[in-house]
């Protein structure tokens, strides 16, 4: 008997007519006030600490009053729908949003416990330790090992060209990239594919030995094989690197992060271990997102 | 329904797959009425058609379990349509357990009246007709919780299951008191021994059920926690 057939076959279906109720954990956005984030904002051992976070470009609110930990050698995932401040968020963390003048961030962030919105703190030396991985491969238009070169060389981080090229090649290595591009070191960083490129601005931000890597979307221009290759690589560099990923893909974020957190209009509703947040969320605003339910 | 997916195909799939299962549910709950008719009534042609119709609730488990594998590998559900699927695959597994269970009953029923040996003390099966019922009683309830998601009647599924394992108790020891009444008794005696225990565990798979449905509305597994503390988490959280 095919199963049309079966489906067809006198059944007493008990209630079959009945609907099932939709698990709703907390009430809907709509009806209430934001009331705070669920989940614990704080790890035991932070390697980023912000508190309160406000960020306006211009009147728009973009972050609204976000605290957020970041614990040493985790990978923490930022998610949320186009638009709800989580770009703003990462980019909090190394001061990006200097660069942009309409913009102004107020709360305290520190990293190993140093405010980074101190006077006296050398904004070039904070991007040097909080590297960043951009959502397009952005090499300069100089060959591959002047790519990598470039930052230990503006930071004056070695004495002599043989440590500048033990050290390009370490950077390359540790991005997965060395075994690929050793032969052909003088052509332009350009000319690599898609996925190599990527790997080749982690190498970059890696050669100055970051403490933490931040990357904004760093696969959504990628294919599945170049973005596995990304993601094995964010796991060996968890042993060295914090690292804060933001990513459109829920699967990239389940995959990867041991924490996630997710991100509406500007509020950091949940954040939570990665397994919880995935499989029960505890706010009706993530699940509505991670189960594609939001109109 | 679920419903309000983006994606409104989706909606309809998972729709789809629970009214599969529920289908399946009713053809499990004939099998077991169909197989204790036929005990009652000594019907050999039912038992055989009970014993046969197995193959179709099998037939659902393998469909339910084709459509399961697919909407994971094709939606990648997350959150609560996640646990909505998992607790669905999980529950036409035990489904088709106590399909299996009825079938037994129906070939105990060909084993009993078709050997051509005398027919069994009747006292020696006089504690099926209870069972059953409770038994039912407890599949309905399980199916009742699948089709609303309703927590309350799951959480009474799990809890009487108790009755039928003492109801079951009781029964082995009627049948010890007619084996020593007289030893000719022991053959129909081990047929009924059959019979009562794939009630009984029958039972056991309903609670099962039950307990997915708790999984899937609360997001925890309750069944690694005991008693009182399980109500307690099924009923308090989140």
């Amino acid at each position: 008997m095919n199963i049309s057939a079966m489906q067809q076959a006198r059944v007493a279906a008990p209630a079959a007519a009945t609907t099932i109720k939709m698990h709703t954990p907390e009430p809907s956005f709509q009806e209430r006030e934001f009331a705070g984030t669920v989940g614990t904002v704080t790890v035991d051992n932070p390697k980023i600490v912000s508190r309160n976070v406000n960020v306006y470009y211009g009147d728009k609110h973009a972050i609204k009053n976000v605290s957020l930990d970041v614990g040493a050698n985790e990978i923490v995932a930022m998610i949320g729908p186009s638009g709800c401040g989580k770009s703003t968020f990462l980019r909090c963390f190394n001061r990006m949003n200097d660069t942009i003048d309409s913009c102004r961030v107020t709360g305290e962030i520190r990293l190993d416990g140093e405010d980074i919105h101190n006077q006296k703190l050398d904004v070039v030396q904070l991007r040097a330790r909080v590297g960043m991985v951009f959502q397009k491969p952005n090499p300069f238009p100089k060959s591959i090992y002047e790519n990598v070169a470039y930052g230990p060389r503006i930071h004056g981080m070695t004495k002599n060209r043989a440590e500048l090229d033990e050290l390009v090649q370490l950077s390359l290595e540790k991005a997965g990239l060395w075994e690929e591009v050793k032969d052909r070191m003088d052509q332009p960083g350009t000319g690599l594919s898609g996925g190599q490129q990527q790997r080749l601005c982690i190498a970059r931000a890696i050669a100055v030995s970051p403490e933490v890597i931040l990357m904004d979307e760093p696969c959504s221009a990628l294919d599945p094989i170049a973005t596995a290759k990304i993601e094995e690589l964010m796991d060996e560099l968890r042993a060295n690197y914090t690292i804060c990923i933001v990513t459109h893909s829920m699967q990239q974020a389940a995959r990867v992060s041991q924490r996630t957190a997710y991100f509406h209009m500007g509020d950091l509703v949940e954040v939570g271990e990665t397994s919880d947040i995935f499989t029960n969320p505890r706010h009706k605003l993530t699940e509505d997102y991670i189960t594609g339910r939001f109109g | 329904m679920v419903e309000q997916h983006t994606v409104k195909r989706f909606d309809a799939e998972l729709n789809n797959l629970r009214s599969l299962v529920l289908k399946m549910g009713g053809l499990v709950q004939e099998q077991i009425e169909g197989a204790i008719k036929a005990l009652d009534d000594e019907d050999l042609d039912a038992a055989r058609h009970i014993a046969l119709r197995d193959q179709l609730v099998n037939r659902y488990n393998v469909q339910v379990d084709e459509d399961s594998v697919n909407l994971l590998a094709r939606r990648q559900p997350m959150g609560s349509d996640l646990r909505l699927i998992v607790a669905l695959e999980k529950t036409v597994a035990d489904l088709e357990r106590i399909g299996d269970e009825a079938a037994k009953i129906a070939q105990m029923v060909l084993r009993i009246y078709d050997s051509g040996g005398t027919a069994p003390n009747h006292g020696l099966l006089r504690d099926v007709p209870a069972m059953a019922e409770l038994a039912l009683r407890l599949l309905t309830g399980a199916l009742d919780a699948v089709a609303r998601m309703d927590t309350d009647k799951a959480l009474e599924v799990a809890r009487r299951d108790a009755d039928l394992d003492e109801a079951f108790g009781a029964a082995i020891r009627h049948l010890s008191t007619y084996i020593m009444e007289d030893p000719r008794n022991m053959g129909h005696a081990i047929n009924a021994v059959f019979i009562l225990k794939a009630l009984e565990r029958m039972g056991d798979h309903s609670k099962n059920i039950a307990e997915y449905v708790l999984y899937y509305v609360k997001g925890k597994d309750i069944r690694s926690i005991e008693g009182k503390q399980a109500t307690d988490l099924a009923v308090t959280s989140a």
